[in-house]
């Protein structure tokens, strides 16, 4: 390989926060003129590795060579110097200020002691047509759609000279159409030399425009693959830690044969919901007593089905039938008074109350549908809340314990016994066990499980195939936003799903 | 819950500094303020340093109860002194309507009722206009009621058409300075309020949820608490207490002070809710935002009655008040004890 064409070495680069390795010994290499996929699940060390690049962070271990030169930055602000620029997913833009002022602010072209207009929308005219891109420079940015905006941060970070431009999903928010777009600069980017990190959650944009793939695991290095030489099972047995070899390669489509589902009523139908730039439509269907799961990589979309089924998120089309009945779910506020619940990924921002005991903790849900009005006395509280802290073998020292000193898996039961005391038909766990020890996520199965037997229907989502595979009767596959198939029955093994995962789009 | 318990709890633990710090107020003028808790009765009512305390932080803990309430959600209300200055040129002029016009007759007596209504209908209104800043539209609380507070005076002056206007009204004087079961009517005003407030948040849902929307506003919504609709009565209820103190403030001294009713009281308020030991977001309590509002008002009478000058009483309130919060942050109190841990050490 020629070494000269090396951009960016990074050398068993390690980087530890208290009590995680969040990276351990990582290597990457990004060459010129290449489109280098960093790939890996949620606390794979991705975002790490580009702060330790960017000099967010500073490396506890290893080296890092920028063209074949020791590299070492102490803050961000010196990666431009470099030529060094990051994208994030939130557009770094002024909105109120003109095409123009963006690319140019803070480097203006004076004249005479004053900012030269004439030069400064000339050259960014210049500048924006390089990316084929034809639009007016005197125009605030906040009149543009989100892709174009992209593309003028992307146009600033060009014209401040940059060799390497990192892309942290760059596309999550964009449409079909854009995706095209900011792809074709991309290409047209890698013909000029510039070696392009890009980070996504979309399989199909990896094989779409990548070179290479670097993928990562829980901080550690995997390997580096040229992309049209790693078959998409291989990338997802990488990331998710599977042996590619133990895949049994049967067909799919076979598989996928609907079993008929337990015997019980339909409780949710759900025909065509979605939601614009969030979810394509999807259909899906539960049962009382059953678990249906939601399995797929991150930003698949199965947080999203779960936030439009408990009304957190408008739907932009599509109908939701409960029992039969057609019913428009708008609110949570909504949705609970149906007897849903929802216990949310985010623990700490959007589950428990830090501040708030046990007990209220508990009880918060049920009081809400009561109102303000019907409050629960202080003896009922404490008799609901004893219930489920025995129920649910949580562990605190008393019920007016504050929640926050509780640990992550005890939170998560606090949280699941708020929802069971409001009685719910239909519960919606998004990662019910995710950063717990193992104990408790035994527990939290084993409970999901015996409330399904007791006639509730669950709706499970995890990104742990296993636990997926051991709890749910059904299991629906997502991926980049949409539902590809069900599984059941038989056909619900990690093999299967994987491939479901990887395999291409049909009709895409 | 038993004795023991009562006092470890977190409600007691938090209330503790606060009442330490007004029994140390009042500790120092039992020794060095003669008849400092002398009280006398003269026609079946009560007179000295302690009821004149209460009477004159009167104001304040009305608006201290509705600031406690519009902190616990994670806000503040900054409007509160300038809608006391509306609530009060609002009642004056219903009382002389064309005063400012150069008209000093009064013509017909208004009934209180109106005097009263009126212009708390109003503050209802500012507190409203507030909520919808912040509730409905999302505007930072403390630039959503900076708005009312600057402008509010303004709104104020123009009522008034920038003048004093004097007044004299039976009725309605007896709000400021008349009195009832032997104490000033303000006083009665402010029990009242609280214990109507105290019931209507712990005796119901509502004070539950106002701490979750304020230690989680997400949260909140999601467990299908109303929160707009919450965050945005917190905000009139906050309008209705300055509405009522402007009006106790105005019938005291017999005139609307369109310039002066209720200046810089919004900051006053904002302390006696810290010292009393609300969190910004979260924990509220109403009964430490009273043991606040005395510990500012006995402080300033004590610092006036040992005759220093009154240039330096703001400076020596100043050093009280910062006291009073570090003490209060647990941070601070860590700080002092781990010292005085490892100090032991070497001892031992």
């Amino acid at each position: 390989m020629d070494r000269n064409n090396v951009l960016i070495d990074i050398k068993r680069v390690s980087k530890s926060f208290p009590g995680v390795l969040a990276l351990d010994q990582v290597d990457f290499r990004l060459r010129r003129g290449e489109v280098h996929g960093l790939m890996g699940e949620n606390g794979a060390g991705k975002s790490t590795l580009i702060k330790v690049l960017t000099g967010l962070y500073q490396r506890d271990d290893g080296e890092i060579l920028f063209e074949g030169e020791p590299f070492s930055l102490s803050s961000p602000q010196e990666a431009a110097v470099h030529g060094l620029s990051t994208l994030y997913q939130e557009i770094n833009l002024i909105p109120a200020l003109s095409v123009a002022e963006n690319i140019y602010i803070g480097r203006e072209p004076m004249r005479l002691g004053r900012i030269d207009w004439k030069q400064i929308n000339g050259d960014a005219r210049q500048a924006i047509r390089r990316l084929d891109l034809d639009i007016d420079v005197t125009q605030p940015v906040s009149s543009y759609s989100v892709a174009i905006q992209q593309l003028v941060a992307i146009t600033r970070s060009l014209e401040i000279s940059a060799k390497v431009l990192i892309l942290d999903e760059p596309t999550s928010s964009l449409d079909l159409a854009e995706v095209a777009q900011l792809f074709k600069v991309i290409r047209k980017l890698k013909e000029d030399g510039i070696g392009i990190l890009f980070v996504t959650h979309f399989i199909d944009q990896v094989y779409e425009i990548t070179d290479r793939i670097t993928v990562l695991r829980n901080g550690a290095f995997i390997g580096e693959y040229e992309t049209n030489k790693l078959p998409r099972i291989e990338l997802i047995a990488h990331m998710l830690g599977k042996d590619p070899e133990t895949f049994s390669l049967e067909q799919t489509a076979e598989k996928t044969k609907q079993e008929k589902a337990k015997a019980g009523q339909t409780l949710l139908e759900v025909k065509q919901l979605e939601r614009k730039g969030s979810m394509t439509a999807f259909d899906l269907a539960i049962n009382k007593g059953e678990v249906l799961g939601l399995a797929g990589l991150l930003g698949s979309g199965r947080t999203e089905t779960a936030r439009l089924l408990f009304g957190i998120d408008r739907s932009t089309g599509g109908s939701i039938r409960l029992e039969g009945e057609e019913t428009v779910i708008s609110s949570p506020r909504k949705a609970i008074s149906h007897l849903f619940a929802f216990c949310p990924e985010n623990r700490k921002e959007e589950g428990i109350i830090e501040d708030l005991t046990v007990r209220e903790n508990i009880i918060l849900a049920l009081q809400a549908r009561q109102g303000i009005f019907r409050p629960l006395s202080g003896r009922r509280q404490s008799e609901i809340a004893e219930k489920y802290i025995e129920l649910l073998d949580i562990k605190t020292p008393s019920d007016s314990q504050a929640v926050k000193n509780l640990s992550g898996g005890n939170q998560q039961k606090v949280i699941i016994a708020r929802w069971l005391a409001t009685e719910p038909r239909f519960l919606i766990l998004d990662e019910p066990t995710r950063g717990i020890d193992v104990g408790a996520k035994a527990e939290i199965q084993k409970l999901i499980l015996g409330l399904s037997e007791d006639g509730l229907a669950i709706l499970f989502i995890s990104s742990e195939l296993e636990e997926v595979i051991a709890c749910c009767d059904r299991i629906a596959v997502l991926r980049d936003r949409k539902i590809l198939s069900e599984l059941s029955g038989e056909a619900k093994e990690e093999a299967t799903i994987m491939q479901v995962i990887a395999s291409k789009d049909v009709n895409p | 819950m038993n004795q023991v318990q009562w006092l470890r709890s977190e409600n007691f633990q938090r209330m503790l500094w606060p009442l330490m710090a007004l029994v140390g107020i009042l500790l120092f003028n039992l020794f060095f303020t003669p008849g400092f808790f002398h009280i006398e009765i003269k026609d079946g009512r009560f007179f000295g340093s302690l009821v004149d305390i209460a009477n004159r932080a009167a104001p304040v803990m009305l608006l201290a109860i509705g600031m406690t309430l519009v902190f616990a959600t994670g806000g503040v209300d900054l409007s509160v002194g300038a809608v006391m200055a509306i609530s009060g040129a609002i009642a004056a002029t219903v009382i002389r309507p064309d005063y400012v016009k150069g008209v000093l007759e009064y013509g017909e007596v208004q009934s209180l009722f109106l005097v009263l209504s009126i212009p708390l209908f109003f503050s209802l209104l500012a507190g409203l206009w507030n909520g919808l800043l912040v509730a409905v539209i999302g505007i930072q609380p403390i630039i959503a009621t900076l708005i009312l507070m600057v402008a509010g005076r303004g709104i104020a002056q123009l009522i008034t058409q920038g003048q004093i206007v004097v007044f004299i009204h039976e009725p309605f004087q007896y709000i400021g300075s008349g009195f009832l079961f032997g104490l000033p009517f303000p006083i009665i005003l402010v029990l009242l309020t609280f214990t109507v407030t105290y019931l209507l948040t712990r005796r119901t849902g509502l004070g539950l949820f106002i701490e979750a929307i304020g230690a989680n506003s997400v949260a909140s919504r999601f467990m299908g608490i109303r929160e707009r609709l919450i965050t945005l009565s917190v905000y009139i209820f906050s309008g209705f207490c300055a509405g009522l103190a402007g009006l106790i403030v105005c019938a005291d001294i017999k005139a609307a002070d369109a310039n002066n009713a209720g200046l810089f009281l919004e900051l006053d308020a904002i302390a006696a809710v810290i010292i009393g030991g609300t969190m910004w977001g979260g924990r509220f309590t109403i009964f430490g935002s009273i043991v606040g509002t005395l510990i500012i008002q006995s402080l300033t009478t004590t610092i006036l009655t040992r005759g220093v000058a009154p240039e330096v009483t703001l400076v020596f309130k100043a050093f009280v008040i910062i006291l009073v919060a570090l003490i209060q942050s647990e941070k601070f109190r860590r700080l002092f004890s781990g010292r005085m841990a490892r100090k032991k050490v070497p001892a031992s």
